[in-house]
């Protein structure tokens, strides 16, 4: 599904990826963990089509097509969605509007008519049951007055009412406590199955203990240093990335 | 002595009196225009096309003579003739003002004409089987379906007095209107069916020697709309007036006027679109609303008046003098405007806060794009007591399109408790862009209180890619994101009215970003 290789990137003349190479089939799982700055957000960003991340090397296929070469809305409706780290405020524009839009907009790509106003609406509210959000925040807003966890499960709901098969979910374990947590781990599992995948980019274990992956990868100084299973995280863990750098 | 073009004498009935109208798509400036530099910019501009109709039209130029021969076209009683020319020689006297943060060609006002008329009019239609069908057709183009209006009457609930140039050529629903004792008709009409109303309303709020325009307009003004809503009444439907320019070389110069009686209510939509042309055309109106006490006005208008093309050629140049007074206590006057046409906008939708307690309510969303330039804000004079007046102003810039509030707040010594909140936001797109903000207070009582909270922002790049992000493209998240800022005064708008405001918007935006 998605084929990385030899990518490198850099950001304002700085290199920051530096001949990384990952393979995603559908329904795997993989954790991407490595410390501060050593490029996972990059890795996000240069997938997602983020301005400002120059890739000097290296090719990104998805389903076999080159990703650099589409624009970001492009790859979304192809199927890949990010979720932020950061997700930002957009003052005014509700979330349904949003959503509206982004479904729409995927639909268009894809040939189909827009979707019914009621057929939308049944739909989100089921999936914002899941992740625990009140259908008075749907109509506020854009992330509007959010906390830092109503952010992080908004991304989660959007990821589940749009459906996507590639999910890359940029440390949206991080600032949670444990509730949030679970209830973003659920909607992670939610979309499980055999033809999406998922790579959770985190600093930490625990979201991994919610969220089971198949693999596990230690990305440091700009590439992967060592990949293995979800045994590989608690060793992590247990350890810190030390180890692996000075390897 | 005056002549009608291609006419020898002022006789209306004899001789063609023929303006063909010419092809914009066909003009050698057209012609000569990149194609692909027109397909990759802004959507040729949806409401630019001419009705080539027949058109009775005074030959350019403005003297007492034209004057005079206006006034006797719309058989005026002396007092307005004198009006007028009491008007024409104080302009005579006033210079051009130039305070305004703007900048333009200045108006040849010996170039213009002065009075158009489309000539199969000229007997005025008694119905509207009488209009002609092309003047129809031109307003089925802008979306105002007469015919569909008056028979859906019962759904629709709008009615609509459309002035085209300057003959208004069919007023709806007036029947029904009347019935709840409403009065909604052409100015020129008023002045011979309620000449009491008229003489003691007009030039009341905007006096004759107001300011350069509003002279210029009482001078010359030829149509627009009245209205009086009778004490105690609640006008049954919203009023809508939709105002068009078509004729080439002649300037727009409508008057309305709209009295509200005691404990009486009325909102009243203003809609504008004007032809596609290479040149400037002028656009001085006057708007005067008067509410008595306990009285309210509602006053709306999505503007969209040719903006000139991406190099500033053309366009309108929107002169406005638009004024409400809370005469009577308790009274409310609520202007909202969506400002998205014209080359050159100078407008200041003002209250004068006369009543005790009365309200004053300016919302204003303003957008340049290309060469656009607007100065428009408010004035709100506080002279009752405990007067309020809220204030939102959305400006957006994109382009090289500069922005500019400029509002002022009076509190005179009467005004005692007096209250004022100010809002004013500007959005910029892209780097070449300009915001200006000119507030002025005048505070001269110590009991009053006042806010103002301003801000400048850029649409992020984080909230662009946030939406490009969720699959929505950039024009379309560029066009949601402005949206997003003008909510607050969107959600002032009838509600057919602000969905028409946000595709404006997102038209008028096309080409702003990438």
């Amino acid at each position: 599904m998605l084929e990385i290789n030899n990518l490198h990137a850099r950001v304002e003349e700085k290199e920051i990826l530096k001949g990384l190479n990952l393979s995603i089939k559908p329904g795997e799982v993989h954790a991407i963990m490595g410390p501060n700055g050593s490029g996972k957000s990059t890795l996000s960003n240069v997938i997602a089509g983020r301005e400002g991340y120059e890739v000097t090397e290296g090719s990104v296929l998805f389903d076999g097509k080159n990703l650099l070469d589409l624009e970001p809305e492009i790859r979304a409706c192809e199927g890949i969605f990010l979720g932020f780290q950061y997700p930002v405020e957009i003052p005014g524009v509700s979330n349904m509007t949003l959503l509206k839009a982004a479904i729409n907009a995927r639909r268009k790509h894809q040939g189909e008519t827009e979707i019914a106003p009621n057929d939308f609406l049944a739909w989100v509210r089921d999936r914002a049951k899941l992740v625990k959000i009140d259908p008075k925040m749907l109509s506020r807003g854009v992330n509007e007055g959010f906390s830092g966890g109503e952010k992080k499960r908004n991304e989660i709901l959007q990821m589940l009412v749009l459906q996507p098969r590639l999910m890359i979910l940029d440390e949206t374990d991080s600032g949670l406590d444990i509730d949030a947590l679970k209830i973003v781990a659920d909607g992670i599992n939610a979309l499980r199955g055999p033809t999406r995948a998922t790579v959770l980019v985190t600093h930490y274990q625990r979201l991994l203990d919610y969220v089971q992956p198949d693999y596990v990868h230690v990305l440091a100084r700009g590439r992967i240093v060592k990949s293995g299973g979800p045994e590989l995280a608690k060793e992590l863990e247990e350890k810190g990335y030390g180890w692996l750098e000075a390897a | 002595m005056i002549r009608l073009m291609n006419e020898p004498t002022f006789d209306l009935n004899q001789g063609p009196a023929t303006t063909m109208a010419a092809n914009p798509q066909t003009s050698a400036a057209a012609n000569v225009r990149d194609v692909t530099a027109m397909v990759a910019s802004r959507k040729l501009y949806s409401a630019g096309f001419i009705t080539d109709i027949e058109a009775d039209k005074v030959a350019p130029g403005l003297s007492e003579d034209v004057i005079r021969l206006i006034s006797a076209k719309k058989e005026e009683p002396e007092w307005l003739l004198n009006f007028r020319l009491k008007a024409y020689r104080r302009w005579l006297t006033m210079t051009e003002p130039e305070w305004a943060h703007v900048d333009y060609q200045k108006v040849d006002y010996q170039s213009i004409s002065y009075y158009s008329q489309p000539k199969s009019m000229k007997d005025g239609p008694q119905t509207l089987a009488d209009v002609d069908p092309k003047l129809l057709e031109t307003y089925r183009k802008l979306g105002i379906p007469l015919r569909e209006q008056e028979m859906l009457a019962g759904v629709q609930n709008v009615a609509v007095d459309v002035v085209f140039d300057s003959v208004s050529v069919g007023t709806t629903f007036k029947k029904k209107l009347l019935e709840a004792g409403v009065i909604f008709c052409p100015l020129s009409e008023a002045v011979k069916s309620h000449p009491e109303l008229v003489q003691k309303y007009l030039g009341s709020v905007v006096p004759f020697a107001d300011n350069f325009f509003a002279a210029l307009n009482t001078a010359v003004f030829t149509e627009g709309s009245f209205v009086y809503i009778p004490k105690g009444v609640r006008c049954p439907m919203e009023l809508s007036t939709y105002f068009r320019i078509n004729e080439r070389n002649t300037g727009q110069f409508e008057r309305t006027l709209i009295i509200a009686a005691e404990g009486s209510h009325v909102s009243y939509l203003e809609g504008c679109t004007a032809p596609q042309r290479d040149e400037n055309q002028l656009h001085a109106a006057v708007v005067e609303l008067v509410a008595l006490d306990d009285a309210e006005i509602k006053y709306s208008t999505v503007q969209n008046w040719y903006p000139g093309d991406e190099n500033g050629k053309g366009g309108i140049y929107n002169f406005v003098t638009k004024r409400g007074d809370c005469r009577g206590a308790r009274s409310k006057i609520s202007w909202t405007q969506v400002e998205t046409g014209s080359a050159i906008t100078w407008k200041y939708p003002s209250c004068i806060l006369r009543g005790d307690d009365s309200v004053g309510e300016f919302y204003s969303v303003a957008l340049t794009n290309h060469r656009q330039q607007a100065d428009t804000g408010t004035k709100m004079i506080h002279i009752g007591k405990r007067t309020k007046s809220t204030i939102v102003s959305k400006g957006i810039a994109a382009g090289r399109g500069q922005q500019s509030y400029r509002g002022l707040v009076r509190v005179l010594e009467s005004a005692e408790g007096a209250r004022n909140y100010t809002q004013c936001d500007s959005l910029l797109i892209g780097d070449q862009c300009g915001a200006h903000t000119f507030p002025y207070t005048e505070v001269r009582n110590p009991t009053a209180t006042l806010e103002h909270e301003a801000t400048t922002s850029k649409i992020a790049d984080d909230q662009l890619f946030y939406c490009r992000a969720r699959g929505i493209g950039e024009e379309e998240a560029v066009s949601m994101i402005v949206n997003g800022f003008c909510k607050d005064v969107f959600k002032e708008l009838p509600m057919e009215f602000a969905v028409e405001a946000q595709k404006l918007l997102a038209v008028s935006l096309e080409g702003a970003v990438g």
